[in-house]
């Protein structure tokens, strides 16, 4: 068996009482000499506008609405993120798909999404509460501005942009897939039967979102 | 002819010329001053400093000082109007005044008149100074007071007790030069260190100076009068627009008139570095200037340097290390000093000197080891004392289990 632990043993154990208190006048000189030397190295300063460094891979900055890989998107309107909102700075209005105007698989999109910049916290918890991974957040951190107006994003602001093979919304589903096949992570990409009947898919594609 | 008697010949014109130099000088020292500290602290910090506006950031201070001018001016309404104007006016008019004994270089030609750049030259010079700083306190006092407000009467009352306080140690290491000197004028203390500085043969005295001219300009690290934590700003609360800038003004002015008065008494004024002695020719005499203010420079820089290092003192031991350390010990120093003076001018032997000095320093060394020696007792006391008290322990008594460290136990 070990000894027994004592608290009042080690406690009398840590008053450590120094015999030789080294002098207050040569402990001054060393802080004086700190600072001296301190000016001669090099800066932690970054000159912000011309000079910028890379956040955190996982620095919390503006959001973003993803999209599919033929380009629908992926908010279905659940208003999760909205719920999860502790500041109360997200305002989501869902819309039903219908077979004329399909934006995202399954029965109901995100109509009108916005998010104000002037209340987010930047908690992300709205990330965590979205169930399709709509909602995730960028590097982005340049969102000042003059005006309050303008801190509030609408949802063209907040949607990723089309890559390549990506389709401009509203646009049918994959032809042979359901919503579950989106959600499993099946579709790779789009198909020509997706492209909008008068303007040609190339035409889509090729003109990003403004 | 001396420099007195050449400054004393100047017709109008020159000393109108001079004037406005000394004006200028103080104003764009000012300017220089605070930018110069900002980016020297900001190193001290490893940071830039302002490095935006101008080349180097040299204009900074300049679009700071348009921005305070261009600021809504306010005057509190418990503020007594008068002296809350005239409380700032009194502290940048007198910083200004000190300047005016202070030699900035030997005999120099302006414009084709012989004289020396020293507005004038008083018989009194040094006390004049300390007269002028001594109305100074009243801007401070006033704008406290006037204020109508607590915190910047307390600001103001801190802050004059301190100046009041330093400047008794400040007038007492003075009078170490006058001794040494045989003269109060600038000029005539300048020239008695043709050799020596006074810095040099005077050490105490010089640290001093130097220690009661950081008390009595309020800075770091005895910058109690504006301690945000507990004063916000001091006696400048209330202030804002120009009335705040003249305090900022009068503060740096004074910086930069303790710091060549320091020059002056300690360092040589505009003399050369010992050794280069030929330089004060150059330039027709005016590249003593040079030196001048090289070393008004180095003070300045142990302003910031003390600034970046130290933290704000307590007030209770700020005013006692001013009374009971700084005031006695230049009383002691002087006592010595004049008795080796009147022992020199005397015609004494030199054996006697020496062991007279030995007999002091003999003291002096026994006195500090025996305070030390008292002092460590104490310290060792307290410890015995400390370790003589029931350990403390816990509120809740702890589970036996989770502190015993068998290898048995470890899975609890």
């Amino acid at each position: 068996m070990s000894e027994d632990f004592s608290i009042e043993k080690a406690v009398r154990e840590s008053i450590h009482i120094p015999e030789q208190v080294p002098s207050p006048f040569f402990t001054q000189l060393k802080g004086f000499w700190l600072t001296f030397i301190t000016m001669f190295k090099k800066v932690e300063t970054v000159s912000y506008p011309e000079e910028r460094e890379e956040t955190a891979e996982r620095f919390h900055g503006r959001h973003q609405l993803n999209r599919y890989e033929d380009g629908l998107e992926k908010c279905i309107g659940c208003e999760l993120c909205a719920w999860a909102c502790p500041a109360d700075a997200i305002l989501v209005e869902a819309g039903d798909n219908t077979p004329d105007a399909q934006f995202s698989p399954g029965e109901r999109f995100g109509k009108v999404y916005q998010i104000n910049y002037l209340r987010c916290i930047f908690c992300g918890l709205c990330i965590e509460a979205c169930p399709t991974r709509a909602l995730t957040m960028t590097n982005e951190y340049e969102l000042a501005d003059n005006n309050r107006g303008k801190l509030i994003f609408e949802k063209e602001d907040l949607l990723a942009p089309l890559r390549a093979g990506m389709l401009q919304p509203p646009h049918p589903m994959y032809p042979g897939t359901t919503d579950t096949s989106y959600y499993k992570g099946e579709v790779t990409g789009s198909h020509p039967s997706q492209a909008p009947q008068e303007a040609k898919s190339a035409n889509a594609v090729a003109e990003p979102h403004a | 002819m001396t420099n007195t008697e050449l400054i004393g010949s100047d017709p109008g014109w020159v000393i109108l010329v001079k004037c406005l130099l000394v004006f200028v000088i103080c104003v764009l020292a000012t300017l220089m001053a605070i930018w110069a500290e900002r980016r020297i602290v900001a190193r001290m910090q490893v940071r830039l400093g302002p490095n935006r506006t101008g080349k180097f950031g040299l204009l900074q201070s300049l679009a700071d000082g348009v921005k305070l001018a261009l600021k809504e001016d306010l005057i509190p309404k418990a503020a007594d109007r008068i002296v809350f104007v005239i409380a700032p006016i009194i502290s940048a008019t007198t910083c200004f005044m000190a300047f005016a004994v202070i030699p900035m270089t030997g005999k120099v030609s302006l414009f084709g008149h012989k004289t020396a750049m020293q507005l004038t030259d008083l018989p009194v010079g040094v006390l004049y100074v300390l007269a002028i700083a001594s109305v100074g306190v009243y801007g401070i006092v006033l704008a406290g007071w006037s204020s109508g407000s607590t915190y910047p009467l307390l600001g103001g009352l801190r802050s004059s007790a301190q100046v009041i306080s330093y400047e008794v140690a400040m007038g007492l290491s003075l009078v170490a030069v006058f001794i040494y000197s045989g003269s109060m004028s600038t000029s005539a203390i300048v020239d008695a260190q043709n050799k020596w500085w006074f810095g040099i043969v005077l050490f105490p005295s010089f640290i001093i100076y130097m220690i009661s001219m950081v008390g009595e300009t309020n800075r770091a690290p005895f910058d109690l009068a504006e301690a945000e934590g507990e004063l916000v700003g001091g006696f400048h609360t209330e202030y804002s627009s120009l009335k705040f800038a003249l305090f900022f003004l009068a503060e740096y002015v004074n910086i930069v008139g303790v710091s060549s008065l320091a020059t002056t008494l300690f360092l040589g004024g505009y003399h050369a570095l010992p050794g280069l002695g030929f330089t004060e020719n150059w330039l027709g005499g005016w590249f003593t200037m040079v030196w001048f203010f090289a070393k008004v420079i180095a003070f300045f820089f142990v302003f910031v340097w003390l600034r970046g290092t130290l933290p704000r003192l307590r007030y209770d031991q700020f005013m006692k290390f001013g009374w009971k350390v700084l005031i006695p010990v230049s009383l002691l120093w002087i006592m010595v000093v004049s008795t080796l003076r009147v022992m020199s001018l005397q015609g004494a032997p030199r054996f006697v000197i020496i062991a007279f000095t030995f007999g002091v320093l003999l003291l002096v060394f026994a006195a500090t080891s025996l305070l030390d020696r008292s002092n460590a007792k104490n310290k060792r006391e307290d410890a015995e004392i400390l370790k003589s008290f029931p350990a403390p322990s816990f509120p809740v008594p702890t589970l036996t289990s989770h502190v015993k460290t068998g290898p048995e136990e470890i899975n609890v």
